[in-house]
């Protein structure tokens, strides 16, 4: 099987050496290969699912579409993660929502914005229900939301960037 | 067994540490303070307190970074326990005021302490807050109080004397009774006896065997096994290593969902640290007895709460149930025998030890002893995490410890159980909270998420977002899950899109049952039950959303209508020109009027009336 130029193997092979190339370290296997490229890309599945004993390709491929945490295409500099919890919900976190769909153009089902700096992700529920609704961009919580306290955190970031 | 460590010498040793810290600060450090910016107070305080020698009463003090207080909406916490008051609310730029006027000079800063909603006055001492009044903590009783990362606190708050009596005493079978009597039941939802858990688990002794801690809280609302891993985590450890022994299993997981990075990074630091002082690992304390507790990562998948799933979970694979039997405890983790139990159960387990099945059984009711911890949130004035008697009232809940309903609004259902669970309403609020009293109202326990919900919620809408969030999370392993939650989803939308029949109320309970009936695992078998609980306490609203075209809560946009009030319209034009879709009709200086079949309820025209004349009914 072919693997493309653009995965450099060595990494693959560090980090599931670290893992003794155990099938039952797949999950965290995949987990830090998706902190190196922000997402799993399809040739690292593959030389993984061809490399370690008892796997295949196609499960490797089940089971990054299985987990809501692995993305099959890239994700922004700025991981943006909306709580739609039920706290988060019955408090408003929907308009946070659009908002931020809104400011940065993001189409219903788009994750990552054109530029690439941001990626919109909606979770279940980070926990911290006390400070609905909540939001976190790169692990950072932002508590109790507004749609225009999100634009305020945003414009700050893309100012950074600019 | 002997043991060559001596536990209540190294628990005084630690007292005694604690002793010479002076004035304790505790800040909070859990998630919720932690965003609230806890970390910045803490580095103030320190930076004051660095140089300081003469406090009123103390020749120094210490800042003590904690796990979670469960009064997250008040944070950033900080209490002086010596003096017994709390401040909330803390900003960093306040540090320095209670620095100066409390810590140096013994005043309280008055404007910083709690006030009570319903009197309006500050709370001067923390046994007075309501919030924490009615509180009876036992798995919590830590959290807050201890510094999370520091195994000598945990020692000298007689963590791991529980384990060692049990090693020293060497009766695993007696371990077993003590939990069976006391009545502990499985805090993660199912409510099955642990102690029978445990029976079952040992009789396969001998060979390979594994605990695993479910730390999957996946029920959204539910906060509570994040708030024990993040602020009492040798607790957690020293119940799974008792559970080990008692069982005979040599290792043991944690499977913690991704989405709690703090609770991951402060159990490692807790095992690495148990393992250092040999209260984990080889040979503990010298004894026969090994225990070894590894970390499993979850990767976003609710259906890895139910214990099977959670098992494939943790061997690597796609996170779908397996049909039981057989159970775990025969057949589990990579084939062999596996005591699956919750954080909070597991919590619990030291205490009982220590204090004797007798002291949990006498809290609580009849078939639910101890306490539960509950996560209260939504349109309630306390949200936060709470630990009460199994038994206790809603009503208790709700008004006394949650303070009653934020601005004043009226109570209108609490959602119990997460998308497992069911509502409860106003005739609900005068029943015990334990296990049989709310399935017997069509409600559950489940891992204890309290949403309360007011006036302006709109049930149906609930309905719809819980049903919305099964369906994305069934795993797609059996037919009446994955089809039924989908086609139950597709009626909800339609009646919340004013598209309702009557008709739809009928296959919605149908389907509901059949799902209920139908499905492999515990996430089909309880995902109807938001749906038929909203069915039989507020079909009134169902009824309004599919007859009149009406949400009572005034919750579903495609119900509303944006309308000009021709009285306040002064006919400027500006709402015409502003519409997208050219829906608005009217002449200069005339009243305006909206063609409601092209309106597409953008409310671009509400936003940018400067008379005030648009509204959306």
């Amino acid at each position: 099987m072919s693997v493309g130029t653009s995965i450099d193997t060595r990494k693959l092979d560090e980090i599931m050496e670290s893992y003794d190339y155990n099938k039952s370290n797949l999950i965290a296997i995949l987990q830090k290969v998706q902190e190196v490229y922000r997402y799993l890309p399809e040739d690292a599945m593959i030389y993984i699912g061809t490399k370690m004993e008892g796997l295949s390709p196609a499960t490797v491929f089940g089971v990054a579409t299985f987990y809501a945490q692995f993305s099959l295409e890239p994700k922004g500099k700025y991981e943006i993660r909306v709580c739609d919890g039920t706290a988060c919900h019955v408090r408003g976190s929907m308009p946070v929502l659009n908002a931020i769909r809104n400011k940065l153009n993001l189409k219903e089902g788009q994750v990552t914005s054109d530029n690439g700096l941001f990626s919109l992700e909606i979770v279940s529920c980070l926990g911290a229900c006390g400070l609905a609704p909540v939001c976190v961009v790169n692990n950072k919580v932002y508590p109790q939301m507004t749609s225009d306290a999100i634009s305020t955190i945003l414009d700050t970031l893309i100012k950074e960037e600019a | 067994m002997g043991l060559n460590i001596n536990i209540l010498e190294e628990q005084k040793k630690a007292q005694e540490h604690i002793k010479e810290q002076g004035l304790r600060v505790l800040v909070c450090a859990g998630t919720g303070c932690v965003a609230n910016g806890s970390l910045k107070v803490i580095e103030k305080f320190r930076e004051l307190g660095a140089n300081v020698s003469t406090l009123t009463d103390y020749d120094k003090m210490t800042i003590v970074p904690t796990g979670c207080h469960g009064f997250c909406e008040q944070g950033v916490l900080v209490i002086l326990p010596d003096k017994h008051v709390t401040y909330v609310k803390v900003k960093e730029a306040d540090v320095e005021e209670i620095f100066e006027s409390h810590i140096k000079n013994g005043v309280p800063v008055e404007r910083l302490l709690y006030k009570d909603p319903k009197t309006g006055e500050h709370v001067h001492k923390n046994d007075d807050i309501n919030f924490y009044a009615k509180q009876t903590r036992t798995a919590l009783k830590n959290c807050g109080k201890i510094n999370a990362e520091s195994v000598e606190e945990a020692i000298a708050v007689r963590g791991y004397e529980a384990l060692a009596k049990v090693i020293e005493e060497n009766n695993p079978d007696g371990v077993i009774d003590t939990i069976v009597k006391s009545g502990l039941r499985g805090r993660g939802g199912g409510g099955f006896p642990t102690g029978m858990k445990w029976k079952f688990t040992a009789a396969n002794r001998g060979g390979k065997s594994y605990v695993v801690c479910n730390g999957d809280e996946g029920d959204p609302g539910a906060f509570m096994d994040r708030s024990v891993m993040e602020g009492d985590p040798h607790k957690l450890l020293e119940g799974m290593a008792i559970a080990g022994f008692a069982v005979g299993a040599d290792e043991a997981y944690i499977y913690v969902r991704a989405e709690y990075p703090l609770a991951i990074k402060r159990l490692r630091k807790a095992i690495a640290d148990a393992e250092d002082k040999n209260l984990l690992g080889k040979n503990i304390m010298g004894s026969d007895f090994s225990f070894t507790i590894h970390i499993k990562e979850g990767a976003g998948a609710f259906v890895c709460g139910e214990e099977t799933a959670l098992i494939a979970s943790i061997e690597g694979e796609r996170g779908m149930p397996r049909p039981k039997p057989p159970f775990p405890a025969n057949k589990g983790l990579f084939g062999r025998p596996t005591l699956i139990n919750n954080v909070e159960t597991l919590a619990n387990v030291p205490l009982i030890i220590l204090n004797g099945a007798e002291w949990f059984a006498q809290m609580g009711c009849e078939t639910s002893k101890g306490t539960k911890t509950f996560a209260l949130t939504g349109e309630v004035n306390n949200t936060g995490l709470i630990e009460v008697p199994m038994g206790t009232t809603l009503r208790e809940i709700i008004f006394d410890i949650g303070g009653g309903i934020r601005g004043g609004k009226k109570f209108k259902a609490v959602q119990i159980g997460g998308p497992s669970g069911g509502c409860l309403t106003e005739e609900h609020l005068d029943i015990p909270m334990d296990y049989d009293s709310l399935i017997k109202a069509g409600a559950m326990v489940g891992s204890g998420g309290l949403v309360v919900m007011a006036e302006d919620t709109c049930m149906v809408e609930v309905a719809r977002f819980f049903m919305n969030f099964t369906k994305n999370e069934s795993c797609g392993k059996c037919v009446p899950c994955r089809e039924g939650t989908k086609n139950m989803l597709k009626i909800l939308e339609k009646i919340v899109a004013g598209k309702g029949e009557l008709s739809d109320l009928d296959l919605l309970e149908e389907l509901a049952n059949t799902v209920k009936d139908g499905s492999l695992c515990g996430l089909g078998k309880t995902a109807p039950n938001p749906v038929l609980s909203t069915l039989k306490y507020f079909r009134d609203e169902y009824i309004a959303h599919i007859v009149d075209k009406k949400c009572p809560a005034g919750v579903c946009t495609a119900m509303k209508k944006v309308v000009i009030n021709p009285d306040l319209c002064k006919g400027c034009t500006k709402c015409a020109r502003t519409c997208p879709v050219g829906a608005i009709e009217g002449t200069v200086k005339n009243p305006h009027h909206i063609d409601q079949s092209k309106c597409i309820k953008c409310e671009a025209c509400l936003k940018n009336c400067p008379f005030k004349a648009i509204a959306l009914e």
